[in-house]
């Protein structure tokens, strides 16, 4: 019989958490700096039951769709509209390449200015992180649609809305798709960054949690966020874009 | 749009001159090209690499605007692509997002004055026509070479264009499957007396298929003669009668050019 392909993982996976409660047990690190799988575990069984946990994850989820939802629906008409025109190309085009490489906790300070430490600053921290990456990456992925679609299309009669919404969107959207997974990631990482560096009255996330877990010097509950926010990562690329980029791929035939 | 019944020809061309900024400065691709096709006709035109035959199809097309003189489709001026004068690519630009029976279906959502019911039914038609009936679900990956050339034609004879072009629409099949398609063309264009302008280097090709043939010369892109090709149809691409013809074509194109240049069959 054939081994399940998940088994070999999983069992190394064990063997390290083993090895890694025995390091911790046998006393050769002290277990504040280094807490064992076993102490994680308690940590995330205690702050499951009473309820700080998920309402840190709901807080984080709600700030982290809302902002890149709205980073999305801006960056998606101006990568559009950059495409379409090299003066926007050559004028918003260039600044959000340039923005795009600015670290987006660099946005925190400004955020905290303007909004102060409140809901807004964070969602502003957020969609800063997503807007450029989904700007450049719909710009290059519509300007990198086959000429040949647009004039057979436009043989046929498509012009102007029917062109753009039957022709160039489906012929950009694996582009567009990856644009938004990036957008994604660098959300994620911009909330994190926010969460951790400010204390926003409005609600505690996971990063408040993390940063909570420092000052407390509470090892345990600091790898378990960590673990959490790996885990949100992960599932976000495993059950929504993985799946849409295999589809496209599939129905494209670029992968069998 | 009515047909002026004293001239026969449909499609009319009048010292079409058209120049292209390359860099080495203006280029000249084609000039002076005076031309009629007759409704019903099957026009080819077959020339060398750089003759300008590609670019006189763009212009009929619509994509590409000329510099000088006119293209009248109909008596009205020919000035942007229009699906009355539908193209057959040279790689098959099918969309790839949209199974076979959708992608002739592109083309007949945007013909006004149809239902669902009859665009769908106009659809299967012509994919049946070209021998795709059980094909209909089926991606443009999921097709051969041949089988997505034969969805392009069906997508272009759907919406039931005035003038049905041709850009080198066989050169990048297998010999098998051009031979074939060579016969469904054919049959097709019997059957539906449809007006065909068909742009080829291969002169084979050209005589196996055109009424007329128009052989430019490149340099710029010039009309050097045109043969009447007499054959019946349908016309087999072996057929030694049209070897020969063929041959002759070839030997008048190659007693044109100074150098004699590849590419031709």
């Amino acid at each position: 019989m054939k081994t399940p392909r998940a088994l070999v993982p999983i069992a190394i996976g064990l063997l390290i958490l083993g090895g890694w409660e025995w390091f911790v047990r046998s006393g050769r690190v002290d277990d504040v700096l280094v807490p064992a799988p076993t102490q994680i575990g308690e940590w995330f069984w205690s702050s499951l039951r009473d309820g700080t946990l998920a309402s840190a994850t709901w807080v984080t989820m709600r700030r982290l769709m809302l902002g890149f939802v709205i980073g999305a629906a801006i960056g998606i008409p101006i990568g559009a509209l950059c495409a379409r025109s090299s003066l926007a190309r050559d004028t918003i085009g260039i600044l959000s390449l340039g923005l795009q490489t600015l670290p987006s906790v660099c946005w925190v300070p400004v955020a905290i200015i303007a909004f102060g430490q409140n809901e807004a600053a964070v969602l502003f921290v957020v969609v800063m992180g997503t807007v450029w990456a989904v700007v450049i990456a719909v710009q290059e992925s519509v300007l990198s649609v086959q000429p040949l679609y647009l004039r057979a299309a436009m043989t046929m009669g498509s012009r102007g809305w029917h062109l753009w919404t039957h022709v160039i969107f489906p012929a950009a959207l694996p582009g567009i798709i990856s644009g938004l997974k990036q957008g994604w990631a660098f959300a994620w990482r911009s909330l994190m960054a926010a969460e951790i560096f400010v204390v926003i009255l409005s609600g505690f996330g996971l990063g408040s949690l993390l940063h909570a877990g420092r000052e407390l010097l509470r090892m345990d509950q600091v790898v378990g966020v960590m673990l959490v926010v790996v885990g949100v990562g992960l599932l976000a690329d495993l059950i929504f874009f993985s799946p849409i980029e295999r589809w496209l791929r599939r129905s494209r035939g670029l992968e069998r | 749009m009515p047909v002026s019944p004293e001239s026969s020809s449909q499609l009319t061309l009048t010292n079409v001159t058209k120049r292209f900024n390359g860099r080495a400065g203006l280029v000249t691709a084609v000039e002076d090209i005076n031309l009629q096709v007759k409704e019903g006709e099957f026009l080819v035109l077959v020339g060398p690499s750089g003759c300008g035959k590609s670019t006189l199809l763009g212009l009929l097309a619509g994509l590409e605007q000329v510099d000088e003189g006119s293209i009248k489709l109909d008596g009205a001026d020919v000035v942007e692509p229009g699906r009355d004068r539908l193209v057959m690519f040279q790689q098959d630009a099918l969309f790839p997002w949209l199974d076979a029976l959708e992608n002739i279906l592109f083309g007949l959502r945007l013909k006004p004055g149809l239902t669902d019911a009859e665009r769908t039914e106009a659809a299967r038609y012509y994919l049946d026509l070209v021998g795709l009936a059980d094909k209909e679900k089926a991606h443009p990956h999921e097709l051969s070479g041949g089988m997505r050339q034969r969805v392009a034609l069906a997508r272009s004879l759907a919406p039931n264009p005035r003038v049905l072009l041709m850009d080198e629409p066989f050169s990048a099949l297998d010999a098998l499957t051009r031979d074939q398609l060579y016969g469904d063309i054919q049959k097709i264009f019997t059957q539906r007396k449809k007006t065909i302008v068909l742009v080829t280097h291969n002169i084979r090709e050209a005589v196996c298929l055109g009424d007329r043939v128009v052989l430019l010369s490149p340099n710029p892109g010039r009309i050097r003669q045109v043969f009447n090709i007499d054959l019946p149809r349908p016309r087999r691409i072996n057929d030694p009668a049209l070897a020969t013809l063929a041959a002759d074509i070839t030997n008048a194109l190659s007693a044109h050019l100074a150098q004699p240049k590849e590419g031709l069959e």
